[in-house]
Parts: C-alpha cells; structure tokens; sequence
C-alpha cells in the first residue's frame, strides 16, 4: 500500500478520481454518455475535447521545465499559427478543400516551429534566463498574430478546418485523437530513446552533464521547437473550434495553466524528472476544475479565482515549511529540529 | 621547511590596492550599475531626435505633457516593479491587481461610497493581494513566478465577479484627478501626473536612504549573505511585493480616472509592458541592481515609442513587436557584460 | 620538524578568562552523532586552529557556535554568561563574528556599504552616506588596508573582500572572530597580508578561530590547535607542543597501513618510447594559468601537487575539454589535436573526474545505473539508447568491481554517501574506455575504506595500461600512487619530480623554494 502512496502519480491520480467522483455526487448527470448520430456526448467527452489544445501545450512544457527552463511564449505561438493558417484558407480560392486546409495548418505548425528555434536558440546558445528570453516572444508574438490578421478578427467558412475541433472520428472527438497521438509519439520517444534520460540529466545538472559529453545545447533547443510546435497545433485547434484568427484571446492564459498542469502532475519547476502521464492528469484536473466552475454557475471569466485557490493548495502541499510543519507534528518533538535544511550541509 | 616572512617586493604585485589612479577605472568601479540606466536615457534622447527630426513637431509641450499623463499609471506600477525584481523577484499580478482595485472602486463609488473611503480601500486591495504573494515568496518557498501568478488569478477573477463589464465613473473628485490640468505656460500637469511623480520620487528616497531599501538591494545580490549580515530580509522580501500591490492599487486609482470607467478586462499583459519598462531602464533581472529613476526613463522610452507609432499612424500592434525586440536587446546586452564581468575573474 | 621562522606571540592575556567555553556539546542528526560531548576553550588574543579531516565535526562545531545548529547537550559560555543561540543574529549579538569561505558579503554594494551594511549612520533625512563611507574607511584603515570605499564589491579580488568582511565583522564589535578556510583562493602575498591582519587582531584582544586544511599555513599562525575525530575532541595543544606528524597521525589515526601496501606498485617501469598518450606544450590559460607542460605515457600515473589555488585543476580542465587553452599545444598520440569540448575529449579517450562531485560530478535525482551509462549514452547519441541487457551488464560489472554499496543500480546517486558516489561516477569513466583518466581530488572527502578501494583501482588500472593522472592535497597520496608528480604553485608549474627520488617534505621544501627570491 505505501508502495503505490509513493508511486509519484498517485497524488495527482487521486486528485483527480475526487474531483470526479465530487462531481457526480453533485449532478449525476456529470458521468452520462450518451450516443447520438454514432458519436458519443456527455460532460467526459467535453472535457477530453475541449482539453486538446492545453494537452499539447502542456507537453511542450513538461520538456522544456525539464530541462529548467520555461516558455512564456506558447498563447502567442498559438495566435501567430491560427492567424497564418485562417489568412491562408481566407486568402485561398477554395476555403473548403481539403488541400487547402492542410497547407494552412503545415504553415501555422510550420511558423510555430520557427518561432520555438527562435526561443531555442536564445536560452541555449545566447545563454539568455528562458523567463526573459520567451518572454520577449510573448510580447511580440501578439503583435505579429495582430499584425497578419490586420487588427481584424479573420473568420473563414471550411468543413475541413472544422473538423479538427468539432469533428468526430470512430465516435470519438478528433481531436482528442490529435493529444492522444502527440502525448504516445513523444513519450515513445522520450523513453524509447535515450532522449528523456539525457533530457532529465541536463535538468538535474548541466554542468555535470557537459562534463559527461552530453550535446546540451542540441537537446534543450529540441525542447523549445517541439513546444513551439505543439503550440502551433494548438492554435490551430483553437482556432478551428470559433472557425475564427482571435490575436489577442487565443491562448490567452495558458501558458501559466499549462505550467500549473506540469507541476499538478509532479514535474518540479527545478528542472529534472518529468512525467508526461503526470501533466495529462494535471490537465484533466483543470479541465475538469474548469467544467465543475461552469457548471456551478460561475463565469468562466471569474474562474481564476478557483485557480488561484488551486494554485495555492498546489504549492502548500509542495513547500518545505509545511513538510517540517507536519513532520513535527507527526512526531510530537519538543526539542528544536537542528534547521539543516536551510542550504546548509551536513559534515560529510 | 619554510615559511619566508616575506614583505613584498617593489617588484611584486602591490597586495593592497592603492588608490586607483585612473579616472576611467574609478568610475566604473563606482558606479558599474549606474551605466545601464545611462544607456536608456541615450537611447531615449535618441528615439526623441530621431522622431523630432522626422515628424519636424514631435519634442513639443503638448507631446511631452501628454506622455506623463498618458503613462502615469504604468510609472507607479514601473515603481513597485522595480523593488520587487532588485530583490530578485517578479511580480506578474500587477496588471490584474490594477483592474481587480479599478472595476472595485467603480462599483464602490456607482453605489454611492464616498470617494474617502474608496480610494484608501484600492490601495489596501492591492496592499493585501502583495501580501499574499510575498508570505507565499518567503514563508513557503514559492517562486515569486507561481505565487505572484496565484495573485494574477486571482485578482482577475475577483475583478471579474465584481462586474463582468466596465463601469462608469461619476464621482467628482475621481474625476477632478483626471479633468484637472495645472499649466505652466504650454506645459500642463494633471494630479494623477503629480501621483505618479511622487511615487517615483518616494521610491528613489526609499530606495537610497532608508535601511528597507539597502536591505532590498542586499537580497538581490546575495540573500543568503544578507541573512548573515543580520538584515531583515524576511520582512523585507514580503514587503516588496506589498508595495508592488499598493502601486498596483494606486495605478488602479489613475487609470480609472484616466478612462473615466473601471474595466475588468483592463491590464491584461500590462505586466510585460512593466517589466520591459524596468529591464530597460537598466535593472537586472537577476536582481541586486537597478534604479527607480531608471525605471522612470524606462517608461518614458515605452511611451515615447507609442506616440511615435501613433503619429506614424502604424497600428498599435507594432508596438508589441517594438517593445518586445527592445527587450530582447536589452538582455542581451547584460548578458554580454555578464559574460565579459565573469571572464575577467 | 616545522617552526616558523617567525615564534608565535603568546596570547595577551592568559588564564580563565576565556572568551569562550564549550563544556561536553552533543549534536545529533538522524542516523550520525555529529558532536559527542565536545569540550573547547577559546581565549582573548590567540589564534586558535580547529583540525580534523571531513567529517571530524570542525564545520558541526562552528555552525553551532554561530546559532546555525542548536545543541543537544552541553552548554556553551561566552565571556563568563551561558548562552543558548536559536539564529545567527544571536551568535552576532554575544560577539561572535563568521567569515566563510565563500565572502557573505553583496558583491553587488559598495566596499562602504558592506562594511557599515545594516549599521549605517543615520538621521532624520535617511542615511548619512558621507559619514558611512567615512566610517568604512577609517575601520578598514585600523586594519591596514586603504581601499576606495565607494567602488562595487565585486571590482576587487577574493583576497580584498576577505579583508572587507573581516573589517565589518570589527565593526560589529566581534570579541570572537572565526574563518572558515580563509585561504583556499588567495595566492601567497594574500595569506601574507591576512597573516598581518590577523595577528594585528590578535593582539588587540579579539579570539581568532582559524579553520584550514593547510598544515604550513596553520603552524604559521596559530598560538593553540584542537583536534576532532569523529565528533570527539582528541586533544587540545599549544602549537609548539604538537609536531606536524603527530596532529596528521591524531587526525586521522591509524588507518595509515592498508594505504601503504599499494605504494608497491609505482614502482613499475614505464615505457617512455611510445608516444604519449598526451602531451602538453606550453598550454595555457590567460588569468587562470601559466603554460604549463606535461606528458603522460601509457600505464603512467603522473601527479600533480601543489596547494589550493596553484592552478593543479585548471591544468587538467585545460586538458580534457573542460576549458579551453589560449595558448601552447595538445597532442594525443602523437597528433595534435584541439580538444574544444568535454565530448570530444570523451571521443578521444580522455576522461576526467571533477573536484567538485556534488556540482560537476553527479546527477543527483537519476540512478546508479544511469550515472553510471551516462557518459556511454552521451557519445552514442541520444538516438541509439544502450539496450537494457547491455547496460545492466556494464552497471553490474562496475557495481561490483568499485564495490559501491548498497549495490542496487536502482538507488537515487544522492542517496550514497560520499565515497560510493565517487565510486559510481569512477564507474562512469572507466565505463568510457579511456586510455587517460584523470581524476581530480577523487578521495576528498571519504571515509578511509573507500580511499582505499579507490586508490587500489587506480594502480590496478595503471598496471593494465591506463594512463592517469592523479590530483591530491595529500601529498602522502600522490607519491604513493603516482611515477612522476607535476608540482604547481601560484598558477604555474615549477617542476616534475620522480616520485622514489623525493618524499613528502621534499616536494613541499620543492614547492616553498623553487623560483622564490627568498629563501628560509
């Protein structure tokens, strides 16, 4: 039993079974699946939708915490891509087609891509904080995304782009086919290859890792292109789901719940061991934080207040004064705990 | 075996550095921190020629009076900013803070709530969401990015319950803070104006000649040593966030009056547009250096650029990209001198 | 024998009343008795040495006369009143001032300002920074030094801001002043004028505690020695009473014999007619190094000795890719070649093993067996990961033949203790096939068994055609395992000794004179 309390996703697994199991106590309604015109609709099915576009920012961001880093740019990346895509299918003669559709999203994603080397290329070569240097993308990347679309908010009229939102595939969501891929493609990698180990010793130590031969500028790069790239799609997620280039509301916000998902899911903000499983569940808890809000009557605008309270409870949990705190407690000491833990070292 | 008393030889190396002669090095040894914020204003005495040669009437008293009243809000947040981020730290709350005490006083003010006992209740709204970020920052060990983003969270939802959409202000004396200008021959002043200034003032008197603001300092060049060396840095570290939410209560106030309305969706990304306002004007982000003065310059280079983008007719979206290469150069910069400084040792 | 030329003062003032009395002090931590019942006495006007190898409890000792650590047991007595510290500030507050290896000052402030930081004269207008820098100044000049205090911190050298934390801690009144190995980065004119600084302090009246591995440096100074081991006192001495061979052989008792059976091996022939497996000419680093040259054959174990500071670790970054050379030649076989990067050095069969364990050695949160693969699965690339049969192969291999325990490749790397860890990251290297090793201090800090362990590995591999090269501050060390020993000082290579044709005070009376203007 202690084993599987330890295990590192049994917090944020049990979180998130609470949650739900809170919600259906609440309305029952809440775990109804029902089928219509052969696809499956109910509040779970909404909620692994309409998850999709933080599921993929999330994972981008899993790596690149790993690797202590952080990517403030993903909202902006995600308005730059819908903006390109949904001006390509409104400039094109054919907004319907379906070749005109995966040109449009090739160029978004492919933008994206460009944007995360940019990113890339300033935290691992220039050597500048990731905070400062994505950040700079974060402002600019907004004026960029406004600039294509003219200030305008581009709307478009295209099944096939609507399909990525709204669409159905073997009565599932399509785009939880989209998460579901990305999150097996990188895992398989990540694990499959020696790149999550390699990723997590860059994390841990860099200066260690550089001495020991391992390419830290090649793979923290790699971190911040395919972030730029899981953004890209996002955004075009995003976009496909109001058929509409919104600069300034697309992705707004969701880098910081993005963040808290990774840390939810037990990645630490210090770089190191990351759990990509660990950010899904982390995603799932806000997405379904976010519906219990809705559905009690709450706007979605005044939501955050429920996040900040998350947020809180989140890093209490985690925060060293609290684990002394309870460590004290539990073990009834009357006597003054040597403060060892405060940066100093115990002679070795 | 030997241990040679030796004195030093007239050839060796003086152990004790004498007085540095030369004036090029003394200065710089003195006042290392101080050239950034030199940098910025160069660069802002450029920008103005540069847009006074263009536009032949840019450097007027109308242009330079309006770019205070225009930014004052954003100078009282660049204030607060900026004791934060000497200190190490970063304060992403203050945009929604400044909406959250705007739409707050608003609503407060539409029910009838005299203006006395509305305008001290924007600061302590402010006062207390710092509060919270700072005794998260200090006392549970939370990066100031993930506490601070609690406190954007959460000023913004509550901005949010407390109206879903702007509110117009009536109040009189809200609105004299706005409608007011004092003239000086062609140049005007507005009280929000004045506010602004005087917080900058404060701040750079706080910052230089109280032990608060040394202390501030001491944590961002080494917090552990500040520790030792017997410092308040506890108290220290929570107050600067509290000051940060007071600035943000404050900008509140202006900005209401400003626009004549609260507006919960307002300040959205204003944070960034504080925090490059700071990196410009010369503090380091990694903390430990930094003026309030710079700062000041800092946000007149952001306002500066916006008129000019005005005048030029562009669309304000180039500003986002302006701002955000201007940081980037910024940065680099420092992390050039960083990296130069640290080769030399 | 060592005397110094100049005899210690005796103390000012001798007799009871000591400044401070620790009566049987106990720290216990979860699982290790740090300090066992420890007495020490310090007086006014001595200089006082605190010795013992890692983990004997010198820093347990210090942080709690600081109010780092509280006590268990015992009691602690300044200037005649018992006292119990619960933070620094009241370690401060009775007198007591610290200052660390690592300077607590802020660079980022003015020499002035952290001199008077948090002390500063002030009025009713704020702080009166004209009378602060005056005060600065007129404290640091008590000491001898003439600094401007205006400039920033960080524009002077390690050694000057040494001197200005001294000069804060006599702002603050200290009646007890402790260094924390004060000299580990300052070269000899340094220590010289700290020296003078320290004795001018102690005739003043003001208890000096001085923490340091340097044995010359501790025989110049100190007026009494402690001795720990282990958490217990061993015994208490005024220098003169206590030659240097006596305190190595207190410190660290008698574990001298199973080191000794390994000195058998060096003396091996070595062929010297092949080519080298490096060479270095004239290599060099501006500010960091002088060039330097040096060549290692295969199954050669050459040495590199010298104090802290003398550049022996920024010789061998220089040569393994850690940092780059600015001027002189490398060659590897016979080819010259440019080493730009630790991979490349990994490429060319040159691995090299950090001083600096915690910070440059392991990874910490990963396993055993992935410390251990590290480097393997570094030069394969992230692409091509070691197949799981191979890598528990290769871990189980370097498990057992180091003798890492507990022996579970599974185990977080930061959860072993010190000489296990040194061990696995021994493991990494070696699991590289090198043909040069270099290990950088790999038996600092850990216990006496797995020095042994190691050391008995190192001659192993030598005997089987590795080639090493070997850093130590313990000199016994080198010259038991190494056929030639490199000696450095003051960032430049003064010579290299055959290591039968000198003993340990040889090569230190070698690195004492050698190219020094004044002699003993």
């Amino acid at each position: 039993m202690s084993r599987l309390i330890k295990h590192h996703l049994f917090w944020p697994g049990f979180a998130l079974v609470a949650l739900v199991v809170l919600n259906t106590v609440v309305r029952p309604r809440f775990i109804e699946i029902s089928v219509q015109h052969g696809a499956l609709y109910g509040a779970p099915i909404d909620i692994l939708r309409n998850s999709a576009p933080m599921m993929l920012v999330a994972l981008g961001m899993t790596l690149v915490i790993a690797t202590r880093g952080i990517d403030l740019s993903v909202g902006a990346v995600m308005a730059v891509s819908g903006a390109v895509a949904l001006t390509i299918i409104d400039g094109s003669d054919s907004p319907g087609s379906v070749g005109t559709v995966l040109v449009a999203i090739a160029v978004g994603v492919g933008v994206s891509l460009i944007l995360g080397v940019w990113n890339g290329f300033l935290v691992s070569v220039l050597k500048i904080q990731p905070i400062i240097a994505t950040l700079v993308l974060m402002m600019a990347g907004r004026g960029v995304a406004l600039l294509v679309t003219g200030g305008f908010i581009t709307t478009v009229t295209s099944d096939p782009l609507k399909y990525v939102a709204s669409g159905h595939l073997l009565g599932l969501p399509f785009a939880l086919f989209i998460w579901v891929a990305a999150v097996v493609v990188v895992s398989l990698v990540e694990r499959r290859t020696a790149l999550g180990v390699l990723t997590e010793a860059v994390g841990i130590n860099p200066e260690a890792s550089r001495l020991a031969g391992v390419r830290a500028t090649g793979i923290i790069l790699g971190t911040y292109v395919l972030s730029g790239g899981l953004a890209g799609m996002a955004g075009i997620i995003y976009s496909s789901n109001i058929m509409a280039a919104d600069a300034n509301a697309a992705g707004e916000l969701i880098e910081l719940y993005a963040i808290l998902a990774v840390v939810l899911g037990g990645t630490s903000l210090a770089g190191g061991k990351f759990s990509i499983a660990g950010t899904v569940i982390g995603v799932l808890i806000i997405q379904t934080l976010q519906s219990t809000i809705l559905f009690l009557g709450v706007s979605s605008a005044q939501s955050p207040v429920f996040f900040a309270a998350v947020v809180v409870v989140v890093v209490l949990i985690q925060a060293p004064a609290v684990h002394r705190a309870a460590r004290q407690f539990l073990q009834r000491r009357s006597t003054h705990v040597p403060d060892i833990t405060r940066g100093t070292e115990v002679a070795r | 075996m030997s241990t040679t008393a030796t004195t030093p030889d007239a050839g060796r190396k003086p152990v004790v550095p004498a007085r540095i002669s030369e004036f090029g090095r003394t200065f710089v040894a003195r006042h290392a921190s101080v050239m950034p914020m030199l940098a910025a204003l160069a660069i802002l005495v450029l920008i103005l020629i540069g847009a006074q040669i263009h536009f032949g009437d840019f450097v007027n008293p109308r242009t330079l009076s309006a770019l205070l009243l225009d930014n004052a809000y954003l100078l009282i947040l660049a204030v607060g900013m900026t004791f934060v981020i000497v200190t190490g730290g970063i304060d992403l709350s203050v945009g929604s803070v400044m909406a959250f005490t705007g739409i707050g006083a608003a609503q407060m003010l539409s029910h009838g709530v005299s203006s006395a006992i509305v305008i001290p209740a924007m600061i302590l709204g402010g006062a207390f969401i710092g509060l919270m970020i700072g005794v998260l920052v200090q006392y549970f060990d939370v990066q100031p990015f993930i506490a601070s983003l609690a406190g954007l969270f959460l000023a913004r939802g509550l901005a949010y319950v407390v109206s879903l959409k702007s509110i117009r202000v009536e109040n009189e004396h809200v609105l004299w803070l706005q409608s007011t200008r004092w003239w000086f021959g062609d140049w005007y002043l507005t009280p929000t104006g004045v506010i602004a200034l005087l917080t900058v003032v404060v701040g750079a008197l706080v910052m230089k000649y109280t032990r608060f603001g040394r202390t501030v300092y001491a944590v961002g060049g080494g917090e552990q040593s500040a520790r030792l060396m017997g410092l308040a840095v506890a108290r220290t570290k929570v107050l600067v966030y509290v000051i940060s939410g007071v600035c943000g209560g404050l900008a509140g106030l202006v900005l209401t009056a400003y626009s004549g309305a609260g507006y919960p969706r307002n300040g959205i990304g204003t944070e960034l547009d504080v925090i490059a306002a700071v990196v410009i004007g010369g503090t380091l982000l990694t903390g430990g250096a930094g003026y309030v003065v710079g700062s000041l310059i800092g946000v007149l280079v952001y306002g500066t650029i916006h008129t000019v983008i005005s005048y030029m007719g562009a669309e304000q979206s180039w500003m986002r990209i302006i701002i955000g290469l201007m940081l980037l150069m910024f940065i680099v910069v420092q992390r050039v001198i960083v990296v130069r400084a640290e080769r030399r040792r | 024998m060592s005397t110094s030329t100049t005899e210690p003062t005796k103390p000012q003032e001798r007799g009871t009343d000591a400044v401070v009395q620790m009566r049987g002090v106990t720290i216990r931590f979860p699982g290790v008795l740090a300090l066992d019942r420890v007495d020490f006495t310090l007086r006014p006007g001595e200089v006082h040495a605190l010795m013992g190898e890692n983990g004997a409890g010198k820093s347990t000792l210090i942080k709690a006369l600081t109010g780092v650590y509280s006590i268990d047991s015992g009691t602690i007595t300044v200037s005649g009143t018992e006292r119990v510290f619960t933070s620094t500030a009241d370690a401060q507050a009775a007198g007591i001032s610290t200052v660390y290896q690592e300077i607590n000052l802020c660079p980022n402030l003015s020499v002035g300002e952290n001199v008077m930081l948090g002390h500063e004269p002030h009025g009713l207008r704020g702080i009166d920074w004209r009378a602060t820098h005056r005060t600065a100044a007129e404290h640091l000049s008590s000491l001898g030094l003439d600094l401007d205090t205006q400039t920033i911190l960080s524009s002077h050298s390690i050694a000057v801001q040494q001197l200005v934390a001294i000069s804060r801690a006599m702002v603050l009144d200290a009646r007890v002043l402790i260094l924390d190995e004060p000299t580990s980065s300052l070269d000899r004119d340094e220590v010289e004028q700290l020296f003078t600084v320290i004795r001018g302090l102690r005739d003043r009246g003001v208890a000096i505690l001085f923490v340091s591995h340097f044995l010359d440096q501790i025989y110049e100074i100190s007026d009494r020695i402690t001795v720990l081991r282990n958490g217990t006192l061993v015994g208490e001495y005024a220098i003169g009473d206590l030659p240097r061979g006596e305190l190595v052989t207190q410190m660290i008792g008698r574990e001298l014999d199973e080191l000794e059976a390994i000195s058998v091996s060096a003396e091996r022939p070595i062929d010297r007619t092949v080519a080298p497996v490096i060479k270095a000419e004239g290599v060099g680093r501006k500010g960091v190094l002088e060039p330097a040259d040096l060549d290692v054959f295969p199954g050669e174990i050459v040495g590199i000795a010298g104090l802290l500071g003398s550049g022996r670790t920024e010789l061998v970054r220089l040569l393994c890719g850690a940092d780059r050379p600015d001027t002189g030649t490398l060659s590897v076989h016979g080819k010259i070649t440019k080493l730009t990067t630790p991979r490349h050095a990994l490429e060319r069969r040159i691995a090299f093993s950090s001083e600096n364990r915690r910070a440059e050695g392991i990874v910490a949160d990963l396993t055993v067996a992935e410390n251990i693969m590290l480097g393997i699965q570094a030069r394969r690339g992230w692409l091509r990961k070691v197949r799981k049969q191979e890598q528990d192969a290769v871990v189980e291999e370097y498990i057992k033949a180091l003798g890492v325990r507990p022996a579970d490749p599974n185990r977080k790397v930061g959860e072993l203790s010190g000489g296990n860890q040194q061990k696995v990251l021994l493991g990494r290297w070696l699991a590289t096939a090198p043909e040069l090793l270099i290990l950088d201090e790999p038996t600092r800090g850990i216990d006496v068994g797995a020095k042994a362990d190691i050391q008995r590995k190192v001659a192993e591999l030598a005997e089987q055609g590795l080639a090493v090269i070997f850093i130590s501050s313990e000199l016994e060390e080198v010259l038991r395992l190494a056929q030639r020993v490199a000696v450095m000082r003051d960032r430049r290579q003064i010579g290299i000794l055959e290591s039968s044709a000198v003993d340990v005070d040889g090569v230190i009376d070698y690195m004492a004179t050698i190219g020094e203007g004044s002699v003993a």
